[in-house]
């Protein structure tokens, strides 16, 4: 993966394979601290401890379409080149937590790239699941919750192409906004 | 500033429409492999580019959607196009460059690109 909103549409897809309702994806940057911290929640249908203490291995998948499922192994990797690490947590039949955590200066830190694009696509590819996104930078917060969006539609599809382009350059201003009128 | 009241404008264009839109059983969809494979690959650019494509020309009967792995990954980015009626056609490697000509022709126009399909590059 070359950026890390990347590694967050791949794990949406995990939440959205687990059956979820409510995805709730937060990035947050502290210069401060210099730390970078990705959280992607969800209340899908969970693991059991078993495939909970195994499932960052890249041979275990749940698919059935091939025998690797590289998508938390390539994240985790990800994270520990910028000097951090990747936390999975979960309860069966309440949901899912991955927690991601990288030094916000490291030279091997990859680029959050075009946030936007991800969730622009995630949301209009899941009609029936609600998203948060939440973006810290140092104190300043963007915040887009699809409940508010799909209630000011009122009945028109999230999926509508223009929708989705609008939700696309939605974040990226917002984003924009919190970060002193620079891209990421 | 952009304001999520300008969701309202989307709205009521849509809606003057939605006799148009709605209910089609004549359309076509259009599917992007959405799995580590593809997202390494590059699916999401090609999406998204299919996704712009289709709003400027304001294609009314066609949808976008992602599915997972197809189970080809060596030929990610894949993308299938399903026209009622005809065999789905399956483009792979796919860039957001080929898009427009995937759309122009194919979509709109009926004539699949041969060059970019699975036959074609396996």
């Amino acid at each position: 993966m070359k950026d890390l909103s990347l590694h967050i549409l791949d794990i949406i897809q995990n939440s959205i394979k687990a059956e979820s309702t409510l995805i709730e994806v937060e990035i947050s940057e502290d210069t401060k601290e210099d730390l970078l911290t990705i959280t992607i929640k969800d209340n899908g249908r969970g693991m059991d401890e078993e495939l909970l203490k195994k499932v960052l291995d890249p041979f275990v998948t749940t698919r059935t379409t091939r025998k690797v499922g590289l998508g938390l192994s390539l994240f985790k990797a990800s994270c520990e080149q910028a000097e951090g690490s990747l936390t999975v947590d979960s309860v069966l039949g309440k949901g899912t937590i991955v927690y991601a955590k990288l030094k916000h200066s490291h030279i091997d830190r990859k680029p959050i790239g075009d946030i936007a694009s991800t969730m622009a696509l995630a949301i209009s590819s899941n009609e029936n699941i609600d998203f948060i996104y939440k973006h810290k930078v140092d104190g300043n917060e963007f915040l887009l919750d699809t409940r508010e969006i799909k209630k000011e539609l009122d009945g028109v599809s999230v999926a509508l192409p223009e929708v989705t382009c609008w939700i696309k350059d939605y974040i990226e201003e917002g984003i924009k906004n919190i970060n002193g009128g620079n891209d990421l | 500033m952009k304001s999520i009241s300008e969701l309202q404008k989307i709205r009521e264009k849509v809606l003057s429409e939605v006799n148009l839109r709605q209910d089609r059983q004549d359309g076509i969809r259009i599917v992007v492999g959405m799995a580590t494979c593809g997202i390494a690959a590059g699916a999401r650019p090609v999406m998204q580019e299919f996704i712009s494509e289709i709003s400027k020309r304001n294609l009314l009967n066609v949808k976008v959607i992602q599915t997972g792995c197809i189970g080809m990954c060596r030929l990610e980015p894949i993308v299938e196009v399903y026209v009622p009626g005809q065999e789905k056609v399956t483009y792979v490697k796919m860039t957001p460059d080929k898009v427009a000509r995937i759309v122009s022709e194919h979509i709109v126009n009926g004539k699949v690109v041969d060059e970019y399909t699975v036959g074609a590059q396996s």
